[in-house]
């Protein structure tokens, strides 16, 4: 599958990449802060989180806030952030792993690790790729 | 005029400034991503109105780590006057990595400090931006893809905040620049395109500083 082996440099791990789909139901329980800690400490251990429903402005003001204030020389460098269209609802796989949580915008967020995401958030089907893989 | 009406009428201007902080100039952020011409920008606005320029430029992204501020710049149109705060921000960016400095030829420890001054400067400008700007003008360097997240993202926050918003499409001078790319990455938005550096189609852009932010 190519795009999914980590970036030269990136330490290996048994999985190459682990995904963290967090759904729309998950996220609408927490507040603004414990979005950001869910997703940041989740993309701190490496994972690429894809939320079933985007972030508000708010919020995401707030994410590269928390994200800049984390960032250290030789550790954190920080997030990739990219949306993409939802897949179709045609009771794929997604549909099936996400159940019927959200419809009120249309896209999926993908967020990791700056140093391990470069090589995929070109790839428009990330997500397929990424969700066929789990 | 006699000195005790003198000094009335600037004590009486002084405590209007003191308590109709509404009527005070109105504070415009400058934001973008890093390296768009954001800088170039406030200079040469402040260059032409004020005489001094607001801080370096340069070819290095996130040479403005800190956010800086005109106050009281005076523009100037049709017989009215307007005036503005200018607020210069470090360019938005989600990830910061010092390595990309060293191949600007700078030492690791001058790098890992311009990058932790970056990555504070830019949690200073969100936090600006949520609270302490009434305008703002977005800058892109119009020889440069504008469909990035950081771009979507940004203008969606400022959306959201109902702040008027004017697109800027620099770098008009560059043969590569497409300012019909800008324009179409955000219809909703009035893009005026302009060379900040060589000073191209400045007029326009002070007509609509001044129809925007007057
Ligand atoms: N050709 C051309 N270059 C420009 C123009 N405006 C700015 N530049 C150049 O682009 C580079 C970046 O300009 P700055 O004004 O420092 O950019 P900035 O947006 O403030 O960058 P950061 O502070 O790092 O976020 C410099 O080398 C400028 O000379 C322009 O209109 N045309
Ligand atoms: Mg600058």
């Amino acid at each position: 599958m190519p795009g999914m082996q980590p970036p030269n440099g990136a330490p290996e791990t048994p999985d190459g990449v682990q995904i963290d789909l967090i759904s729309a139901g998950r996220m609408s329980n927490l507040r603004t802060m414990e979005k950001i800690r869910t997703i940041l400490d989740s993309v701190h251990d490496g994972n690429i989180v894809i939320l079933e429903d985007g972030l508000s402005p708010d919020e995401e003001s707030k994410l590269i806030e928390v994200t800049m204030s984390e960032i250290s020389p030789d550790g954190f460098t920080g997030i990739e952030i990219e949306t993409y269209p939802k897949p179709s609802n045609d009771g794929g796989l997604f549909n099936r792993l996400m159940g019927k949580g959200s419809d009120n915008d249309n896209k999926l967020t993908v967020i990791g690790p700056a140093n391990r995401i470069e090589t995929l958030h070109k790839d428009e089907n990330l997500i397929s790729a990424l969700v066929t893989r789990r | 005029m006699g000195l005790l009406t003198e000094l009335r009428s600037s004590i009486s201007r002084v405590t209007s400034k003191l308590f109709a902080p509404d009527q005070g100039p109105k504070r415009i952020g400058i934001y973008g991503p890093p390296n768009a011409g954001k800088t170039t920008l406030a200079n040469r606005i402040a260059r032409d109105w004020t005489g001094d320029a607001i801080g370096p430029e340069s070819h290095v992204p996130h040479e403005t780590r800190r956010a800086r501020r005109k106050e009281n710049v005076e523009i100037e149109r049709n017989g009215k006057s307007v005036t503005i705060d200018i607020v210069d921000t470090p360019g938005v960016t989600t990830k910061v990595d010092y390595k990309e400095f060293l191949e600007h030829d700078i030492e690791k420890e001058d790098a890992v400090r311009r990058s932790r001054e970056a990555t504070e400067g830019v949690a200073e400008a969100m936090h600006w931006l949520r609270e302490d700007v009434d305008g703002v003008i977005y800058v892109l360097d119009s020889a440069a893809d504008p469909f990035t997240q950081v771009n979507t993202m940004l203008i969606g926050i400022i959306e959201s905040k109902d702040l008027p918003v004017l697109i800027f499409a620099n770098k008009t001078d560059l043969e590569e620049s497409s300012v019909q790319q800008i324009a179409n990455a955000f219809p909703q938005h009035e893009t005026v395109p302009l060379s900040a550096l060589e000073g191209d189609n400045m007029d326009e852009v002070y007509d609509k500083i001044a129809e925007y932010f007057g």
